[in-house]
């Protein structure tokens, strides 16, 4: 099966800010390799710095990568332009956390969603008009919704109109950029609910990038996990959520507050800062703050490397980039 | 320690109408401990919080009564607040760059949370604003004293605003989503060191959080608000094992981690209700799943275990709670 969405070895920095004529650079991605299957929700998790949103947008084609590849259903969108680069963007659709920013305030819902329609020109205006119907239906709001402004619509509403936005091209692949982090939970529960229908449905595939670990356990088929610009670890969900192996992922998942009043933390998982992408420590980047550390991991870069052996075929291999929790191999 | 009772907060808004931000809170936080505050946007959680400070917004009207070690603060005097503030009770909110001034070393605005309130030389301040800096995890700090805020990160920050909070002792501290900014690692950081803080020096603290996992990890005793009320109380360990107020409940499941199986998350369906013109009765009624024919009456708030409490008629079989005695 050949991978819908396949990124290789991308590579992005940029200036950083006020670094003035020295020409520092924020080292934002650093090697990344991540595929994504057809119908399925890859889980894309870090904290500040580590470049999950900046993956996004290269997918999105809104940053262009100073090196790598990002082939998508077959077609290498780096440096695509013109109506090549518009063909494959209705096919990759974005959803933001803030609909509110991503929404034309002085416009109505309808002609919000009508815009994607017209912007990829689908069907006649007539049918434009239906299909707005239709989409509203479909992420669960009413018709008279489309008559409205996104100041006059709760958070869950706007960002059903996000979606709805999203889906109005027919995309094989929507991107969500932290779609549920400013939602209150039981808002958060519905939209999440609502995602999940519609990958059953109509079968669309998620680049989904969250802080929230919970979430993204509840959502995905695949989780990668990022630490500055690199990802230490792959893995299926419930192999990275059971039997997580960098020691980065494994203080990650200890870190978050589960509501369970007997579960409690009794240590801090991992001590220090997050140091900065614009200077970021050599060899493996977690080294300075990570309890495993070895002489050599200030200066080997690692790589990413399947755990035992290949099981089935189709089965994402559970791989890390830590050369110290790796068995030796013959 | 802080004792809230019957706490009502009226808001002005257009149209010569009032929002009933907060509608009848009676809450307490003793030396000590951690008492959640939870609940979703809008339920008038920070609102209660503004109250307790002497900080609410113009034209706000308030009733009830707020003692702090006993002395009623509903009579102080501007003036008189700000002497409380920072000295018997004292805020972290959710962003430390607002909190602190960009333009002064941060150990010289720890020392000034402290001169602000005591009779105190420099040098005196500053042994203690380092001292301060020390106990709440800043590394190196009689070197890092004289450094601006924007040569601390976000967690860094946050740490320094805790060392000016609890400056001056306060009996109680209010802390507004104090982790929500941060990352899942620094937050675990930061929500340790209250924990600590407060086992070493007796303050109390009210946590006023969106997140469950928060109050499942450092409180002691949860309080959840809905649309105004405090709809169930009691300690964490009994109302995340059993919850009584269906409320509590379905804010409880809606949570992924519970549910991380796949299928669908349980959902709270409806809206929460306009609170310029409240519902008669229980106000969580209209999207409850037990909802029945008793609850357009305001429901009794009853006793539960280890000292809780719930507003619900479900439960109406246990003892009513007694009249406050003020």
């Amino acid at each position: 099966m050949t991978a819908l969405l396949d990124v290789r070895g991308l590579v992005v920095t940029f200036p950083a800010p006020g670094s003035g004529l020295r020409r520092k650079r924020v080292h934002a991605l650093s090697g990344v390799d991540l595929s994504l299957q057809r119908g399925h929700t890859h889980g894309l998790v870090g904290e500040s710095g580590s470049g999950k949103s900046t993956l996004a947008r290269c997918v999105l084609g809104l940053q262009r990568p100073d090196d790598g590849s990002v082939v998508f259903d077959g077609t290498e969108i780096v440096g695509l332009r013109g109506s090549a680069l518009r063909d494959i963007r209705r096919r990759i659709q974005p959803v933001f956390q803030d609909p509110l920013g991503s929404l034309d305030p002085r416009w109505t819902v309808g002609r919000s969603v009508r815009e994607s329609l017209d912007a990829f020109g689908v069907g006649s205006p007539a049918d434009r008009e239906r299909r707005v119907r239709e989409l509203l239906d479909l992420v669960g709001l009413s018709p008279d919704h489309a008559d409205r402004h996104p100041v006059q619509l709760s958070g869950g509403q706007r960002q059903r109109v996000g979606i709805a936005a999203a889906l109005a091209s027919g995309p094989d692949l929507i991107v969500a950029d932290e779609p549920v982090s400013a939602l209150d939970v039981s808002v958060q529960a519905q939209i999440l609910n609502l995602m999940a229908r519609l990958q059953r449905d109509l079968g669309v595939a998620f680049l989904f990038v969250s802080h929230d670990l919970s979430v993204v356990e509840h959502v995905s088929s695949e989780v990668s996990v990022m630490y500055l610009g690199k990802i230490v670890e792959t893995a299926d969900r419930a192999d990275l959520f059971a039997d997580p192996v960098h020691p980065y992922t494994r203080a990650l998942l200890d870190a978050v507050p589960i509501p369970e009043p007997d579960a409690r933390l009794v240590h801090v998982p991992l001590s220090g800062d997050i140091p900065s992408p614009i200077d970021p420590p050599s060899g493996c980047r977690f080294h300075p703050r990570c309890p495993l550390r070895v002489d050599s991991c200030s200066r080997e870069h690692p790589v990413l490397t399947p755990v035992g052996t290949l099981d089935s075929a189709g089965h994402t291999p559970h791989r890390v980039a830590c050369p110290v929790v790796l068995p030796a191999r013959p | 320690m802080l004792q809230i009772n019957d706490v009502r907060v009226r808001i002005p808004v257009a149209g010569g109408r009032w929002v009933e931000a907060v509608d009848g809170v009676t809450l307490a936080v003793g030396s000590g401990e951690i008492v959640g505050l939870v609940g979703e946007s809008g339920c008038g959680k920070s609102t209660l919080g503004g109250a307790v400070m002497g900080l609410l917004p113009g034209g706000a009207q308030l009733s009830g009564q707020v003692l702090l070690d006993g002395r009623d603060l509903g009579g102080l005097t501007a003036e008189e607040y700000r002497r409380v503030r920072g000295n018997d009770i004292a805020l972290v909110s959710q962003d430390p760059s607002a909190s602190l001034d960009p333009t002064f070393a941060v150990g010289a605005q720890v020392a000034e949370a402290i001169r602000n309130h005591r009779d105190i030389g420099r040098r005196e301040a500053r042994e203690r604003a380092v001292e301060l800096l020390r106990a709440v995890g800043i590394p190196d700090p009689g070197a890092r004293y004289s450094d601006p805020p924007h040569r601390f990160s976000g967690g860094m920050k946050q740490r320094v605003v805790i060392a000016a909070a609890l400056a001056n002792d306060p009996s109680v501290l209010i802390a507004d989503e104090p982790t929500t900014a941060l990352d899942v690692t620094i937050q675990a950081q930061i929500l340790h060191l209250l924990r600590d803080l407060t086992v070493r020096t007796g303050t109390g603290v009210l946590m006023i959080t969106h997140d469950l996992g928060v109050v499942a990890q450092v409180c002691d005793r949860i309080a959840v608000m809905y649309a105004g009320q405090v709809v169930e109380q009691g300690t964490v360990r009994d109302v995340f094992a059993d919850p009584l107020h269906p409320y509590t409940r379905a804010l409880l499941d809606s949570q992924p981690a519970a549910h991380h199986r796949s299928g669908d998350l349980p959902v709270i369906l409806g809206q929460v209700p306009d609170l310029t013109d409240p519902p008669a009765g229980c106000r969580f009624a209209a999207r409850c799943a037990r909802v029945h024919d008793r609850c357009t009456t305001a429901p009794p708030v009853v006793e539960t275990r280890g000292g809780g409490r719930v507003a619900c008629w479900l439960h109406d079989a246990l003892p009513p709670v007694a009249q406050e005695v003020s």
